[in-house]
């Protein structure tokens, strides 16, 4: 899950880490309020979506005056954001935050995540702040520097140092890094975080250190057992559909082809997705139903399908293993009832009960078609649409 | 023979009174799997559905004498039931397990640094030696015993391949589903040295994903190490970049972990990779005879 900046700097203000003074805001009155409280400017007024990239697009100005911040607040509300991260259709600014500027001397790179090599949580930092780390990565990757966190003690205080170090400090700044470093750490474990980006760290004119911006994604899995970052979830950031799939426990994105997909398995849906294209068509979407689907989510997800304008066709790629293939026909028949399906529907099933299933599908009346394997299944599905 | 499981394995159930565990306890027992009995906490002394239930899995394998372990606990208790199963000795513990937080998997790892402990999973479909031992919630009646390892990130991908090898008739030494999660106990690499030193296994079908890079070290083992031949295929080719397709694992940005990318270094590295996922079988056998 991911969450806005003005939130993500709440957290870490909470866990002692320096973010400068803000506030969001949904309108540019209040906005021009809240430079008003925050003191003397410049101030930064910041949109706020959930992606990266948002100063090239205009969404990251420095205004001088209050009457600017307002200015800038006023252009921001409602404007569609495109970045390298929203994909061309952009996103719609529903929320700025207000912060009081800064006089950078100097911009660095922190970030934790899980690294799969070591099966622990990672320090990585960089000089090269305010960069795009990819990039750092590829071109120059001496210049980054990592430290893997044993769990049962956590970052030690001499791999905060010899991180600081590393980035060129001074010793009054390491002094100010290994507590900082030491809380980002903290943030990331107790929050159940997958990702915690700091970019830039900035040195200031007067020589303290400040997280200038801040991206945290949390583990989905572990959401459970935070119910207050659960709560901070935007659902205007989100696609309508997935939304709907994921009350569902269905899992579901939609893609740009005109074949829907209904399969059972996130590698099987995967590579459901792939044979298609494999054999000249186009996925409208990716949606695994999940191994213990009942009627109701499998009907479900025939509808999620079926509302998309795009989709010409629909394949179902049923492998029971928990999943039974009685199931998947009855919830095939109950959408195709429901929803009076009009687009071919190409059915291939396997497993558990499979002579059930097909039966029922058989004696169902529904134009279906049946397929035996997958390469039949794609090559059907594709052969209909075209038709 | 076989990998890590055969007709000799006896395993106990953590989560037996659960749905879920017992439904697949007794597939097990179906199947033919010496299914012992299971762990329940507060529910031991009584027995379900003729399976001996026990408070914990100390007790269970002093009784029953398991080697090996099923975990069906929920995800909030599964990296604890994990760490349970270590401490008793067990020499294998298979996690279905789905959706257990990657921060307890990073712990329970750190756990067993230093003990013999094999764990498989999480958020993966199990271990089957065809005809002698399934351990997970797989279709049995798919699989035949046969020359052929199949090692998997997925689990009906897996059951895909399987089926491709099974009604072309040749069967399968050992299928290893290892889960799709970040963390998790066991990896590619683990899985084919055991089947280039099982003398049963001719021949592997290895099936990875977009995303991270263990196919890559995979591949880099199977051109170093390996003297059998390796088919392989990936999934996720069409998968839109930075975008999470259910499992952790299937998550490509910045061009990194792309399917591309592994079917290259797989060819490279000697494998015989399947360009869609109906050949599978297919593609092994364009370097092997059975």
């Amino acid at each position: 899950m991911n969450i806005h900046e003005y939130q993500a700097k709440a957290i870490l203000r909470n866990f002692g880490v320096p973010v400068p003074e803000g506030h969001v805001v949904y309108n540019s009155n209040s906005a021009r309020d809240w430079a008003n409280r925050l003191g003397d400017g410049p101030w930064a007024v910041k949109a706020q979506i959930h992606a990266g990239g948002r100063g090239k697009g205009g969404g990251v100005k420095i205004a001088k005056t209050r009457d600017e911040v307002k200015q800038f607040a006023r252009d921001m509300f409602g404007m569609t954001l495109v970045t390298h991260q929203t994909g061309p259709e952009g996103k719609v600014v529903k929320r700025v935050l207000v912060e009081q500027g800064c006089n950078i001397a100097d911009e660095f790179y922190v970030s934790f995540l899980v690294d799969r090599a070591t099966d622990k949580v990672t320090l990585m930092a960089s000089a090269e702040g305010g960069m795009d780390i990819e990039e750092v990565a590829a071109n120059t990757p001496e210049k980054i520097f990592f430290e893997a966190v044993d769990p049962t003690v956590g970052l030690t205080a001499f791999q905060a140092r010899r991180v600081a170090f590393s980035l060129g400090f001074e010793i009054a700044q390491v002094k100010q890094a290994v507590p900082l470093l030491m809380n980002l750490y903290k943030t990331f474990v107790e929050a159940d975080c997958s990702l915690l980006e700091i970019n830039p760290l900035v040195l200031t004119g007067e020589g303290t250190l400040l997280c200038l911006d801040a991206k945290l994604n949390f583990d989905d899995n572990a959401l459970f057992r935070h119910l207050q970052i659960r709560d901070l979830r935007d659902y205007d950031e989100e696609d309508a559909n997935e939304i709907e799939a994921s009350q569902y426990d269905l899992s579901y994105i939609a893609l740009d082809g005109n074949i829907g997909c209904l399969v059972n398995g996130a590698g099987l849906a995967m590579a459901t997705m792939d044979i298609i294209q494999h054999y000249g068509g186009d996925p409208a979407n990716f949606l695994d139903v999940g191994g213990g689907a009942t009627i109701e989510r499998v009907t479900e997800a025939f509808k999620l399908i079926l509302s998309d304008d795009k989709v010409k066709g629909i394949l179902v790629n049923i492998f029971g293993g928990i999943m039974k293939c009685d199931v998947i026909a009855t919830g095939v028949i109950e959408a195709a009832k429901q929803t009076g399906i009009e687009v071919p529907l190409v059915v291939r099933l396997e497993g558990t009960n499979v002579d059930k299933g097909k039966q029922m599908l058989a004696e169902s009346g529904l134009n279906i078609i049946a397929a035996d394997g997958m390469a039949d299944a794609a090559e059907k599905i594709v052969a209909a649409v075209k038709a | 023979m076989s990998i890590m499981v055969d007709k000799n394995t006896k395993v106990i159930t953590q989560g037996i009174t659960g749905a879920t565990g017992l439904f697949h306890a007794q597939g097990a027992r179906d199947y033919g799997t010496k299914m012992v009995g299971g762990v329940s906490p507060g529910k031991g002394g009584t027995t379900i559905d003729g399976f001996p239930v026990f408070d914990t899995v100390e007790d269970a394998v002093a009784e029953t004498g398991a080697s090996a372990s099923v975990i069906y606990v929920p995800p909030i208790g599964a990296a604890d039931a994990i760490m349970e199963a270590v401490d008793a000795g067990l020499d294998l513990v298979i996690c279905i397990t789905e959706g257990v937080p990657v921060l307890d998997m990073v712990k329970v790892k750190k756990y067993m640094e230093g003990k013999k402990t094999r764990l498989v999973g999480p958020n993966c479909p199990g271990v089957i030696t065809p005809g002698e031992c399934k351990i997970g919630i797989m279709p049995g009646y798919i699989h035949k015993p046969g020359p052929v390892g199949v090692v998997s990130r997925s689990g009906t991908l897996t059951y895909e391949a399987v089926w491709q090898l099974s009604t072309r008739d040749i069967g399968q030494t050992t299928c290893v589903g290892i889960g799709g999660d970040p963390v998790n106990g066991t990896n590619f690499v683990d899985c084919l040295k055991m089947f280039e030193a099982d003398p049963a296994t001719e021949a592997v079908i290895m099936i990875g994903e977009i995303g991270g890079d263990a196919e890559e070290k995979a591949a880099e083992f199977i051109r170093d190490h390996m003297t059998k031949p390796v088919a392989a295929f990936i999934a996720g080719a069409t998968a839109p970049s930075g975008k999470r397709m259910g499992h952790a694992g299937a998550i490509i940005s910045g061009g990194k972990g792309g399917a591309e990318d592994k079917k290259a270094f797989l060819r490279e590295c000697g494998v015989s990779v399947a360009d869609s996922p109906a050949e599978m079988a297919d593609a092994l056998f364009k370097i092997y005879t059975p």
